[in-house]
């Protein structure tokens, strides 16, 4: 050991405590890698003599199935339709969600009027509320459109509320000195501050609304995913189960994926992202 | 010009300010300082109609604005528009807030997000956003006191300018002695709750604490409670 050694101790560069930036495409076979691997063990699984054969399809018979369905049930125009549903009933609840959650964050008489109730009604299964909503509004494309909206006003109204009574105070009162009150302040700070999660809402919001879907879609429809799936199901079409259970996982992935973009653009201030 | 008479303000038991007259002209910078807990805070928020007192007379002009100690932006809004936050919208509010921004040496940063600015940086800002509204009183609460010592120097120096050219009734508040000598024509020492000094500061700007004042800075410390032994070299 050198004299120097002793006197100042061994010296070394500071361990990065902070996560090296990572390059695009590694970061993208990160995200499939799960993917991947959960594909090759259901492969396996399927070609396995572990379970019986006709209960579980391997990836290739779900891409004949698929390409059976589009052929010859209207797959393409089945999923749009699903998702049309999907979005109305979701711009209609969380639209609904949305402007609660904000008249109960803001206001205390909002809060004391609304939460007891909204708090109960969620409660309420909305598979539940099928045979209601089938005597109440028919069968056609209103009772399945308001499922979706009863299981999606919930999260974004918890969300709503709670991002707007969170907002920084400080920054609220210095915004009333400077002459801001009313509309202006709720559009021009108060919303924009809560924008993070209400966007965690929105995407709670999503996924309810693909699970009332499956529900709403039993309600004597000709058309749609859930049709499709009811179909499958009463004929013992086990393979074709199976893949419209993927086909909802991946409308999951879609709705994901959107909140995923509307984030990156709406929240381009935070410091994270400001920064980077 | 603010007219403060009889202002009394307490918190449960506690009383916070009693009894409190304080006038400001047009034009004067008025420094108050006093140790923490003796009422500062609380006097600024009256004047700026965050609160409202338990009993006493406030009269302050329409167009007041702050700057607080830290600088409380709008994360989600550029720089610029932080500086025109609750102005009427035109299309000249923005050459107005370049103006202003250009005035405190951020110009370059207009376009910027709060998040990506220093605190010295945002705390400009913060004193752009409160001139551009050419205030009639201007109230400071210990608006550098978040900063290092140099980007205080430097900011003393820009405030002062600043006040000097438009001339709004200042009130500063502050624990920083040096500060209030240097920069205002009065200091004001607070003390539970009551106004129980004033000194006159007359010297001539562009001040050095150094040279001159320090009398006045010692008597206004053991005021304050501060003990301070001078050292004869």
């Amino acid at each position: 050991m050198s004299e120097d050694n002793v006197e100042t101790g061994v010296l070394s560069a500071p361990k990065l405590l902070s996560q090296r930036p990572r390059k695009a495409s590694w970061s993208f076979l990160t995200r499939i890698l799960l993917p991947i691997i959960l594909l090759i063990g259901w492969t396996s699984l399927a070609k396995s003599t572990l379970i019986p054969p006709l209960t579980l399809p391997t990836p290739l018979q779900v891409g004949s199935e698929l390409k059976g369905m589009y052929l010859h049930q209207h797959l393409m125009s089945n999923i749009g339709v699903s998702m049309l549903r999907a979005i109305v009933g979701l711009a209609l609840g969380a639209g609904i969600g949305f402007l609660l959650g904000l008249l109960s964050g803001l206001s205390k008489i909002g809060e004391e009027f609304l939460d007891a109730t909204l708090q109960m009604l969620r409660a309420v299964p909305f598979i539940a509320l099928t045979p209601l909503f089938i005597l109440w509004f028919g069968v056609g494309e209103t009772p399945k459109i308001l499922i979706v909206a009863f299981a999606t006003y919930f999260p974004m109204y918890i969300a709503t509320a709670s991002a707007v009574r969170n907002v920084d105070r400080k920054v609220v009162e210095a915004a009333k000195t400077f002459g801001l009150h009313g509309p202006r302040l709720v559009k021009e700070v108060i919303v924009p501050l809560a924008t993070p999660q209400i966007l965690t809402g929105l995407s709670l919001s999503m996924v309810f609304s693909v699970l009332a879907l499956v529900a709403g879609e039993q309600i004597s429809s000709q058309n749609g995913l859930g049709f499709l799936f009811a179909q499958s199901q009463a004929y013992g079409r086990n393979f074709e189960v199976f893949t419209c259970i993927l086909l909802y996982a991946c409308m999951g992935l879609v709705a994901a994926t959107f909140v995923n973009i509307l984030q990156r653009f709406a929240l381009r201030w935070r410091k994270g992202v400001a920064v980077r | 010009m603010v007219i403060v008479r009889g202002v009394r303000q307490s918190f449960d038991d506690r009383v916070v300010l009693g009894d409190l007259d304080l006038t400001i002209h047009q034009g004067e910078f008025v420094a108050l300082v006093g140790a923490s807990g003796s009422g500062k805070t609380t006097l600024m928020r009256l004047l700026s109609g965050l609160q409202a007192p338990d009993a006493g007379e406030i009269l302050v002009p329409e167009k007041r604005t702050t700057v607080f100690q830290e600088p409380r932006l709008v994360q989600s809004s550029r720089v610029w528009q932080n500086v025109v936050i609750g102005l009427q919208k035109s299309p000249a509010t923005k050459d107005l807030a370049l103006k202003a921004l250009d005035e405190v040496g951020l110009g370059e940063q207009a376009h910027a997000w709060p998040a990506t600015l220093s605190g010295g940086e945002a705390q400009r800002v913060a004193i752009a956003r409160a001139l551009v509204r050419r205030p009639q009183l201007l109230l400071l609460d210990e608006p550098l006191g978040a900063l290092d010592a140099l980007t205080r120097l430097n900011m003393q120096a820009l405030l002062s300018t600043l006040c000097a050219k438009y001339q709004p009734a200042t009130l500063l508040v502050t624990h920083d002695v040096d500060e209030a000598l240097l920069l205002a024509d009065r200091v004001l020492v607070l003390i539970n709750g009551i106004i129980a000094h004033e000194v006159i500061v007359d010297s001539p700007r562009p001040r050095n604490v150094s040279k001159g004042l320090d009398t006045q800075r010692l008597n206004i410390l053991s005021l304050l409670g501060v003990t301070t032994t001078k050292t004869s070299e």
